[in-house]
Formats: structure tokens, sequence, C-alpha cells
């Protein structure tokens, strides 16, 4: 260290970087990656609150039929905020605080590739979701529907599908910047002997999610840009009367639409590889086979986004290979689906939260991967698209799916992440009033869509007979409503117990359990070397010769123990105690500074060229300051 | 316990299932009416209840084992730590595939059948979607209506649906104005529609005749559908074309053959002269003059036989086409009944029944209104 002879004080005030770890501000300058995970989590949670509410107010205004609740623009305001809400603010953020928080430590590294980098994705996120919100209150939040088809989306006089096209713009760059952050991690940061088919199945369905992202958000982006440059500067990529084509934005949207809903489930999935195992005492059954099969899905899921656009006129040809390709991707989902089966089988299942979650995913995600089959036969689906069938379907998949598995997610890791147990008497009736209150809600929907209730309409007359399954689902909302509530009142209660949890207390097979609860800034003190998968089970068990499995003893073997202290008390290593000499990345200013620039660049194209000098000036000096700081002090 | 567990969601199924065919659903799939939506029908059932049969094996092994393998209190068992069996999945594998291949074949054989242009005797309705109506053309027969496609019994009906509005990138075409860019291509004597709204995706669907066909602007696409029993059957647009996109229904009105030559004959009539003098002419008066504001009536509403201000035929249609409008049951998207009182209420304040709307409040007297309902009862 003496050796270093450059002045330490050359770059100047401006550019020292930050030091404290703790504390209200240190959130602000964190380039933790677990610091990061958790300001995800709570933010889409938060989102997640906001994005249910406008369903209950959507379900309120359907409970019967012609009510006059809310009026159609209003109406039209709020599905599609519910839309953008829960698949850009909640469900791919929630999904990026579990990779963020977990993959480092269950591939046993200290941090991310790019930490600052990281910090940069959360906050362009945030910065996103506010920007879209704060539409509510300059003009009216986006109205085109979540899926903004042109020229629709185009000629509508309000501001709110331009709020709509910056706003994913910025949380594009957000998603961008961290899928590339996030591969990188999973390809590059992986400790000694975790090769890739040692990998847990949630970190190779994380690294899938990712490739996902990378690939199909240039898609959507220059869908986005295109639809701005329509309505801000004049150009006619959607104008028929310019010779534009509407169905172009359509296919721009699907092309990544499609993908986006692998990138929405395919973490649940892999939340739900990882609790089954634990749960059932039982490794995952047909690992390769889950993995590869999840792989497929992201590959396949780039070639089935026409099925989106069967009513829409793309001819026989078209329809066929789609109804082909979507009836394909049902396959590697049912291999997945089968070998959870096969772990559950013959296991010795605890009922557990995290477990009753997992098991609601499987039941759930069944029937919507069986109603999206019957959107595959083609004909079938000119009766059923755009009516609340899909609505059901979608919701089968996105809420039965991911929603379950990302809750089953919480309280699995809860403990890791705070230190602290949620309640298991609580979490039981979280989850038995979340099944029944989705079941009540989204089963009538199949019915109501069947029965001819096209989806996006404000209301409906009495005459259409849709009046006793609306208001079925409507009460069935609010039994979803009291499920969350329960898990609110849940967390918070959590914090009122003393942290001090064991490092591993659901007896688990993954890295991340070797480590305390919560861990410590850096991990690991050293960086584990790993054996085979499920490396930390098979650390306290051993399996005799006629396949029994028995514990290892307590403080085991030199080989079957970690040099941290996972299950033993003896901290090794005088010079690594507590973590001294171990570098980690300092905190920085300049990440949300960099991406405090984006929303004002985005207001200053809504509402005058100044602030988007400002809001460029801001992101340059954040980069800028971010090149320029020292990388320690 | 499972065995009752067994019997109530058999029971909960079944009166899902009876609910779901209740006869008090007017606009429903599952209730075909003709050959076109049959096809779609046909193809449902089958798939739903392989789709039952998965349902209840996989859900059936996931309680099963749910059930058979929890754990016990006090057992100390670890289970054998089993990674997995090649065959099964081998077996799990083929064995969707060839299902989804008994699934494929009768779907892609209904694709192509279901594309495919009907032949013999047909006939042709261009079908052309407003915000926020349908307007129907039957180039053969001379007759322009809205919000009601009138049809045979027993005969396709083979539809050209476009979208017709103007495009946002040109200004609203005024009186005899530019054609709209996507407005269907009626025959070399139709006049050339002007349009007011704009040119969005809207999408045709009348569930117990045929499934559903986007009407895309710049885009010509078909659709077949057929009644084979006389009937009113609902309908309604499914795309969200914009604000009041909730209201944009339509009814198809399936009449007899002969039934149907009647109402052909009944559209094809002339358009009565009101009687001189009588609130009816005031009404015609009012219908074609220019009001306060400087618009009127014509800009977008024209009625065979009736010339417009210059003299000359109207040819606008950026609103529905009035002859016989009283012939019809509905207006504004099929939502209000052709009653004088829903009349007047509509011309007093359009804004104030549908959001958005296109059309004007012209801010007319009550007298004004009163002698429009009554020129307006004249078309009969």
């Amino acid at each position: 260290m003496a050796s270093v002879s450059v002045p330490a004080e050359r770059p100047g005030g401006l550019l020292r970087r930050p030091h404290a770890t703790t504390g209200f501000w240190a959130w602000f300058t964190t380039v933790d990656h677990k610091k990061i995970g958790i300001l995800y989590g709570i933010t889409a949670f938060a989102f997640f609150l906001i994005g249910g509410t406008e369903a209950l107010l959507i379900r309120v205004q359907l409970a019967r039929p012609d009510q006059t609740f809310l009026d159609a623009a209003v109406y039209n305001e709020l599905f599609t905020m519910h839309g953008i809400t829960m698949v850009f603010l909640v469900v791919m953020p929630l999904s990026a605080a579990f990779f963020n928080y977990l993959l480092p430590l269950m591939i046993g590294a200290r941090d991310v590739v790019f930490p600052r980098l990281n910090a940069f994705s959360y906050w362009a996120f945030l910065f996103a979701g506010l920007f879209i919100y704060s539409s509510w209150f300059l003009g009216g939040a986006p109205n085109g529907g979540w899926f903004g088809y042109a020229p629709n989306s185009v000629i509508d006089p309000t501001r709110g599908m331009t709020f709509y096209a910056i706003g994913l713009l910025i949380a594009g760059i957000a998603s961008t910047v961290s899928a590339v952050n996030l591969a990188v991690t999973v390809l590059n940061m992986r400790a000694p002997g975790m090769t890739l088919f040692r990998m847990p199945v949630f970190v190779w369905m994380g690294l899938v999610v990712q490739l996902l992202l990378a690939f199909s958000l240039p898609v959507i982006t220059i869908g986005l840009v295109e639809l701005l440059f329509d309505r801000l500067f004049g150009t006619h990529f959607f104008d028929v009367s310019a010779g534009g084509s509407p169905v172009l934005w359509q296919h721009l949207f699907w092309l990544f639409g499609h993908p986006e809903v692998y990138i929405l489930v395919l973490p649940a999935m892999g939340i739900v590889s990882e609790i089954l195992p634990v749960f059932a005492r039982k490794p995952l059954f047909g690992y390769q086979f889950v993995v590869f099969s999840g792989i497929a899905i992201g590959f396949i899921g780039f070639g089935v986004w026409a099925h989106h656009m069967f009513a829409v006129g793309l001819g026989p040809v078209a329809n066929t290979a789609f109804a082909v390709s979507t009836m394909i991707i049902a396959i590697p989902t049912g291999v997945k689906i089968f070998n959870w089966l096969g772990t559950l089988w013959n296991g010795d299942i605890r009922f557990t939260t995290p477990m009753l979650f997992s098991i609601g995913f499987i039941a759930m995600f069944v029937i919507g991967g069986l109603s999206g089959v019957m959107h595959a036969v083609v004909p079938s689906d000119y009766q059923q698209t755009d009516t609340y069938f899909i609505v059901a379907h979608f919701h089968y998949v996105l809420f039965g799916g991911a929603i379950f598995g990302l809750f089953g997610g919480m309280y699995y890791w809860w403990p890791k992440v705070f230190g602290r147990m949620l309640s298991e008497t609580a979490g039981k009736l979280n989850f038995w009033l979340m099944l029944i209150g989705f079941n009540m809600t989204f089963g009538p929907m199949h019915i109501l869509g069947l029965q001819g209730m096209p989806r996006r309409i404000q209301s409906y007359p009495e005459s259409l007979g849709l009046a006793f399954w609306n208001m079925v689902s409507t009460i069935g909302s609010f039994v979803i409503a009291i499920s969350v509530l329960v898990f609110l009142v849940n967390a918070v209660a959590s914090f009122r117990k003393p942290k001090q949890m064991e490092a591993d207390p659901w007896d688990a097979r993954t890295l991340e359990w070797a480590t305390s609860s919560p861990p410590p800034e850096y991990n690991f003190e050293e960086i584990p070397v790993v054996h085979s998968r499920d490396d930390l089970w098979h650390r306290k068990y051993a399996e005799t010769e006629g396949g029994r499995v028995v514990p290892v003893a307590a403080g085991g073997s030199g080989e079957g123990t970690y040099p941290d202290g996972a299950g033993h008390a003896a901290q090794d290593g005088a010079g690594h105690a507590g973590g001294h000499a171990i570098h980690m990345p300092s905190p920085s200013y300049f990440p949300v500074i960099a991406a405090a620039g984006l929303p004002v660049l985005g207001y200053g194209l809504l509402f005058g060229v100044p602030a988007v000098a400002v809001g460029l000036v801001i992101t340059l000096a954040g980069f800028f300051g971010w090149a320029l700081e020292p990388s320690a002090e | 316990m499972r065995r009752r567990t067994v019997v109530v969601l058999g029971l909960v199924a079944l009166a899902l299932v009876a609910a779901a065919c209740a006869p008090n659903a007017t606009q429903s799939a599952l209730e075909p009416k003709g050959p076109e939506a049959q096809k779609s029908y046909d193809l449902f059932v089958p798939v739903f209840w392989v789709a039952v049969v998965i349902f209840f094996v996989v859900e059936g092994l996931l309680v099963l084992f749910v059930i058979r393998y929890r754990h016990r209190k006090n057992a100390t068992r670890i289970p054998p730590q089993v990674h997995g069996n090649t065959r099964l999945e081998i077996a799990w594998t083929i064995l969707p595939a060839v299902i989804l291949a008994g699934v494929a074949v009768p779907t892609i054989a209904t694709i192509w059948d279901l594309a495919a242009k009907p032949t013999g005797d047909i006939l042709e309705v261009n079908v052309l979607g407003h915000q926020w109506w349908w307007e129907f053309d039957y180039p053969d027969q001379q007759i322009l209506t809205a919000n009601e496609l009138h049809i045979p019994t027993g005969k396709p009906v083979y539809l050209t649906l476009c979208a017709v509005g103007f495009g946002y990138g040109a200004p609203v075409p005024s009186e005899g104005g530019p054609p709209a860019p996507s407005a269907c291509q009626g025959p070399p004597d139709q006049p050339p529609p002007a349009a007011i709204g704009a040119s969005v995706i809207h999408s045709f669907w009348v569930p117990e005749l045929a499934g559903t066909q986007d009407v895309v602007p710049n885009q010509t696409n078909h659709l077949t559908i057929q009644a084979d029993v006389p009937g009113v059957y609902e309908g309604q647009c499914k795309e969200f074309c914009g604000l009041s996109h909730t209201y944009m229904k339509f009814t198809v009105v399936a009449h007899t053959p002969d039934d149907f030559q009647r109402w052909v004959a009944e559209q094809q009539a002339p358009t009565p002269v009101p009687e001189p003098g009588s609130d009816a002419a005031a009404g015609l008066e009012v219908f074609l003059s220019r009001l306060p504001s400087g618009g009127g009536c014509t800009d977008c509403h024209a009625i065979a036989g009736i010339e417009g201000p210059n003299g000359q035929p109207i040819l606008n249609n950026g609103g529905p086409n009035l002859t016989h409008l009283m012939s019809r049951q509905c207006f504004r998207g099929c939502t209000l009944a052709t009653t004088d009182a829903n009349l007047r209420r509509w011309m007093e304040d359009p804004s104030a029944i549908e959001a958005g709307s296109f059309m004007p409040d012209y801010g007319l007297s009550a007298e004004q209104l009163d002698q429009l309902v009554a020129f307006l009862n004249t078309l009969e």
C-alpha cells in the first residue's frame, strides 16, 4: 500500500467517495448487491400495493352491470396503469430483487461484477416508476393499454402515452444494464468449483432471464422510440395515411412481449425449484432436464409472439406456424411440472409457508398452462382472444404463477435477508386467503370470457347475463387484498423480533445458507470451494453405501465445513476475522445522480427543451464523476 | 376424506359447467348458432376435455404426493436422494408431444377452412369500423346502414372489414374532401367516404355466429358469418379502440330469406318527403341548415334522396347514414334504443352520453330538437 505514489487528493473534494455504509443516506450511495436487492424489493412491493389498489377499483366498477363508479377516461387509465405497474414495476423488479440479492451469494461471490452499475439500474428503475406515476398529476395517466396499440396510442390527445413511452424507455435502460451486469456476474464470478452444472436452478433461470432481457428489450425500445417520434416529432411509423403500418407496432411489441412473459415467470420457476427440494428433503428431480427446459422455453419464447395476433389477419400460413410453435413451447413447460412432481414423490414434505406457496404455484400454473394451450388452437382462440378468458389465463400464469412463486421466495429467504423469521401462522393464513381469493377472482373470468365479456370494457349491460360471476370475482379480489394485508402485518411484526437468526434455519441445500443471516457485507469471509451441486447439503449429510442419508457428525471433517462458519463456531483465520482485510467496493454518489438525469430529460421532451439540456447535463455529470472518482478511499 | 374432497371438487366443477351453460348469456361463444361458430366450438369442446383430463391427472398426482409423502410428527427419515430418471423424462416429453400433435391436426385444418372464401350463393357486405360505431355497406343492394347487420339465414355472408377515419398525419377532411385513406374499396359509383374520428384498430365479434376478426387500418380483412335460425345476435368491438370502446356494440339480425328480401326492399324504398308545414318539414330544414357554430348535420350524415345545402347529394359518412333510421332498433353503437326520448337526449348533448363523442353539441333549441325528432320519425 505504501508504494502507491499517486497523490490521493488529486480528484478533489467533489469526487471523494462516501464512506458511510449504515444509516439513512447510505442507502442512496450503496453499491452492495444485498442492499440494492432490498431496495428493489421494497420499491416493487410498494408498486404492488398501488397496482393492486388499481385492480380493486377496476373490480368495484365491474362488480355490477351498468355501473358509473368510474368514468370511461379514468377506467382506461386504471387498466392501463394496472398492467404497466404489475409487469414493469412489480414482477420484473421483484424478480430483480431476488436476483440481485441471491445470485452472488448462490455462486459464492462477494458482489456483482459491476456494483455501481447495479446501483444505477435500481435508481433508473425507481425514477422510471415515479416518472410514469407523475403522469396522474400532469395531465393524465397512460390510457392506451399496457400493449399501447398504434394508432390509438398515437392519436390520443392526452400526454399519457408519451409518459408511457418515455417511462418504459427509462425502465428499459435499467433492465438492460442490470441484465448485462447479472449475466456477466453469473458467467464470471462463480466460486472455484461452481461449474455451470453445479449452479442452483434459480441461478440458471436468472441467467436465462438476463439473456432474454438483453435480446428482447432492444425490440421494444425500437417500438417505443417510433411511438415517441410519432407522437412528438410528426413521424409516421404507424400512420396509414403516410404509408406506415399499425401492425408493425404489434410485431415489435409482442416480439418483446412474449419473451417478457417468460421473463416474468422463469424467476418464480427458479424459486420454486429451490424451495421444493429443501422442504421435500430431496434433490431436484431431473436437474439437467429442468435447466434445459428452462433454456428451451427461453429460446422458443422468441418464436411464438404472433399467437397474440391470431385475429389480426396475418393469414392462415402465419397462424398455422405460430399455433405449432405455441404448442411446442408447452412441452418443456410440462417437463418442468413433471420434474417438480418427481421432486415431491417419496419426499418428506414439510408444509412451511414457502412450500405451500410453491405447491400452490404448481397447482395454479398448470391451469394457466392448459388454458394457454387452448389459445394455441387458433379457431378456438378466435372466440377467446380479447375476452376475460385471456385475462383469466394470464393471471393464472402471472399471479398464480409468478406472484405465488415470489411470495414463496419472500417467506423462504426472509430469515436470510433480515435475520428474522416471518410468522408461520400468519404465513399460512396469507397463503390460504390468497389461494381462495385468487381462484374466486380469476376462476370465474374463464366463464365470463366464454360467455362474451370482452376485455377493457368499462361496463357491461345487464342483458348480457354476466352479473353473477363478476360479483364473485370482485368479492374474490378483496379476499386477495386481505391476504396481502396479512403479509404486510407479518412483515412489519417480524421486525419486532430480535435479530438472531441461525445461518441455515431450513436445513437448506445451497451456498447462501452457508453464511450468516443476514450475510456480512462481503458475503463470505473466504470464498468457498464448491465440490458438488447442492454443496451445503453434501457438507451436512453423507450417503451410506446402501443409499441411506446420514448427517455428518457435528464439526465434521475438515472438508465438510466452510471456513466462515455455517453451523460451527470457530472463526478461523485471524487475518480475516470480521472481514477487515477484504476489499469491497466503496459506495458512490454517481449512480443515483446519473439516473436522476433521465426523468428530467423525459420531462423535457414533454414540457420543453431546457429540461432536456438539464437532464443531459445531470446524467453526463454523473457519468463523468463515475468515471473519474477514485476507486476507493 | 380424500373421497369427499373429490366429490366436492366434482360438484363444484359441475356447478361451474352448469352456470357456464346458463341460457341467460346472450353473447356467448358457448352457444354457436351457425356453421362458422360451430367450427370453433367443435375444436373448443374436445380440447377443453383433453385439458380437463390432464388437469385432473396432474393436480391429482400433486394432491396425492402431498398427502402421501407429508412429513409425519417425530419421523426422522431422510428420503433417498433420487436425482432423476431418464426414461420418465423421455416419457413425459414424448407423451405431451403426441397429444399436442393430435390437437394440431384438426386445428390447422380448421384454420384453413375458416380462411377460405365461401363459394356458391353468398351475400357480400362491407363492414366499416368507425370510432365508435359500425357501418354496413351492401354493395350489391346499394344499402348503407349502421349498427344493425341484417342477413338472411342459411346463407354464408362474406364480410370485408375495414377501419375508417382519418390518419393521424392528415387533417380531418372537410365536406367533399379527400377520401379517407383506409376505407373499404366500394364499387366505383359509390361515393368516397369522408371521415371523422381516427382510423384505429377495431375487432368484429359476434360470438354466436363466428370468431373474431380484427379490423385494421389499411388492411382488408375477411370473415364469413352464417346464422341457421332467425334471431338477433349480439356483437361487440373487441379491440380497445379509444375512449368509448365499451359502447361499440352491434347486432346481427338474421331473417328468413323471404323476410330478408322484404327488408332489402324496405331499405331501398325512397325516402318520404315530409308534409310541407309540418314539424317534420321544419326538422328537415334544421337538418340541412348551417347551425350557428358553422357546422351542421350534413357534415357527417347522409340520407338517400335528400340533397345537401349545395344541391348535390350528401356524400359524407362521418356519422351513420340515416336512411330509414327508424327501421333500426338501436343507435350509438347499438347501445341506445331508437326512441324519441333517446334521440332527443343524444342530439341535445352527445358528449353527456358518450365520452369523447365526435358528434358536436350544436346548442339546438328545444323547438329545433322537437322538429328534428319529428323529421327523423319520418325515416321509417
